[in-house]
């Protein structure tokens, strides 16, 4: 069984930018830990030489003409930004 | 009159006999999910000055030019993108979020002429079996206030049973529309993988998302899912393939039919209610001219662990997109960008969607891809052959839709495990990309069960025929909650 410890979970976190305390990493550890032990379950089974499925149907690449066609209007593209300036999307300062 | 009991077909013959307008249905539908809803909670937003702007434009199309849901209204999961209304995914991370374009199901729905009345709860990013994973509001079981409606398209079927409107969209990824349809006593429809188009849908785990429809009876049904269907050049995994006439397949005539029960689908965990209510209805089937015969799909039991692996890893990738610049919930809290972003998804996602989004991000790491992520989906590939095998042999695979019917709100919230252990019977059609419905087919004390009816790939034309003469066969689908007649009208 795969222990997961608090120190594993930080760094998951980070890997996926989640911020998180060491509170919330002790307590996300213990849940993680029994989930991906109930993940083994698929050890049992020999799969050596079995093709992986990513999808169900068979998949072509769908592609169009490289032809350059208009983009959104500015205005409809901004229209979800928190804040924007001069058509432009404005986020926090982080550099002095 | 009353409206909110009636089928699409009943609606037509009101609104072409001018008993009634488009106007005065969709009146009196707002009106009812005014009055219901806040003891149900199933929706989100509602779209009322539109809708009853379109009602009276509707009203104006001549009756010949009408489809068979022309005027009738809908309600929307909140996944499902509709231009002008709030789509939240249910998160604080899309928080007033107003999109910019309709997902195609919503410009079919438009081109049938039907009316979006408001959009539904559901569990955040649709994660979760009981729509507590919503950052708004719980929805309730309209059966029992106390009860949880299922999800993670709770609100779209608790809508439904509350008769607040007769048809909803929900989307499935691993028993999303067929659980809570199966809790709230509905009927719903996961179609084959790539029969619908996602383009809109809020992307979850992309190679198992499936939109759906939710309805009160399964002819009803067909004619939503012959709205929403169809191959899309927007979305690339959409089937090009031919819709045929759902609605033509209910010929009731099921003479001869191989019924196929998998013994897996009865093992532990499986309530005697739900097994009780799915032999009594094989009988019905049986009387009805089909065979039964026991099956086996040998690798089921792998099913829950494939599925989590599989779904978690291509939701820790699709989310990476919410990082709160360019819409969506963004931190006040951040002295770098690294801050930012961490901050800033930290405080937008709720605990269950941090849960999947680490777990897919540990399964896809280097060191674990192959054990977890690649191994997955090898056993993906044998959970498939399974049903490759069986349908073969027989046309169509009948189970209970959940183990057990709907539990009490907060009752299994803290434990993951048993919460995923809901979905064990309808995840493994996922893996498969197979058609699957949820009929009402029982009662555990006042809360509904369901029968799962599970189709060959692009043959929803075989299940709803089942569905339909199980329905024809049978009283539960009539049932309706306490609240149904509470309210006034």
């Amino acid at each position: 069984m795969a222990k997961m410890t608090k120190d594993e979970v930080i760094e998951v976190a980070h890997l996926a930018r989640l911020a998180i305390t060491d509170e919330e990493a002790i307590h996300f550890a213990e849940q993680l830990e029994a989930i991906t032990n109930a993940m083994e379950l698929l050890n049992e089974l020999d799969t050596e030489n079995v093709e992986p499925t990513t999808h169900v149907l068979p998949m072509v690449n769908v592609m169009r003409e490289d032809i350059a066609e208009e983009g959104l209007p500015r205005e409809t593209v901004l229209k979800n930004v928190k804040e924007h300036e001069a058509g432009q999307v404005k986020v926090p300062t982080i550099l002095e | 009159m009353k409206f909110h009991d009636k089928t699409a077909a009943e609606l037509q013959e009101l609104l072409h006999s001018n008993e009634a307008t488009i106007a005065d249905l969709t009146k009196q539908t707002i009106e009812r999910i005014n009055q219901l809803d806040p003891k149900v909670d199933a929706f989100l937003a509602m779209n009322e000055e539109q809708a009853m702007a379109k009602a009276t434009e509707l009203d104006n199309t001549p009756m010949d030019q009408r489809g068979p849901l022309f005027g009738l209204p809908i309600g929307v999961k909140d996944n499902i993108m509709t231009e002008g209304l709030v789509t939240t995914a249910s998160s604080r991370i899309l928080e007033g979020f107003n999109p910019i374009y309709n997902a195609t199901v919503v410009e079919k729905l438009r081109a049938a002429g039907m009316i979006t009345v408001g959009k539904l709860n559901m569990d955040e990013f649709a994660m979760g079996s009981s729509n507590e994973n919503s950052y708004y509001k719980k929805t309730r079981n309209p059966w029992n206030l106390d009860y949880v409606p299922g999800g993670s398209s709770g609100g779209s079927t608790a809508a439904v049973a509350a008769g607040e409107v007769p048809f909803t969209l929900g989307s499935d990824t691993g028993g999303s529309i067929r659980q809570p349809a199966a809790f709230c006593g509905v009927v719903g429809m996961k179609p084959t993988y790539g029969r619908v188009s996602r383009f809109g849908l809020i992307a979850f785990a992309s190679s198992l998302d499936q939109i759906g429809p939710i309805t009160r009876n399964v002819k009803d049904n067909a004619l939503l899912l012959q709205a929403i269907a169809g191959h899309d050049e927007k979305d690339s995994t959409s089937a090009d393939v031919e819709v045929p006439d759902f609605a033509a397949a209910l010929t009731g005539d099921i003479t001869g039919l191989r019924i196929g029960v998998p013994k897996e689908y009865f093992a532990e965990g499986v309530s005697e209610s739900a097994k009780q209510a799915v032999y009594n209805a094989l009988e019905v089937l049986k009387e009805k001219g089909a065979t039964v015969e026991e099956i086996s799909l040998p690798h089921s039991k792998y099913a829950l662990a494939t599925y989590y692996l599989l779904a978690s890893s291509e939701a820790s990738s699709n989310l990476s997109r919410f990082d709160g610049i360019r819409y969506g919930y963004r931190t006040n809290k951040a002295s770098s960008l690294l801050d930012f972003y961490m901050n800033t998804r930290a405080e937008g996602f709720g605990d269950e969607v941090k849960r999947r989004i680490m777990l897919g991000t540990y399964a896809l790491s280097s060191g674990y891809y192959d054990a977890y992520y690649k191994k997955a989906q090898k056993v993906r590939t044998l959970i498939k052959q399974d049903f490759d095998k069986a349908f073969e042999k027989y046309d169509v695979i009948v189970s209970p839709t959940t183990p057990t019917p709907a539990f009490k709100i907060g009752e299994i919230i803290d434990d993951p495990l048993t919460m995923y252990a809901n979905d064990i019977l309808t995840i493994p059609v996922n893996l498969a990309g197979v058609p699957a419905i949820s009929v009402p087919c029982g009662f555990d004390g006042d809360m509904p069960l369901g029968l799962q009816i599970i189709g060959n790939y692009f043959d929803e034309e075989t299940v709803y025929r089942v569905a339909d003469v199980f329905e024809k066969a049978t009283d539960f689908h009539k049932k309706t909650p306490q609240l149904w007649e509470g309210a006034a009208q």
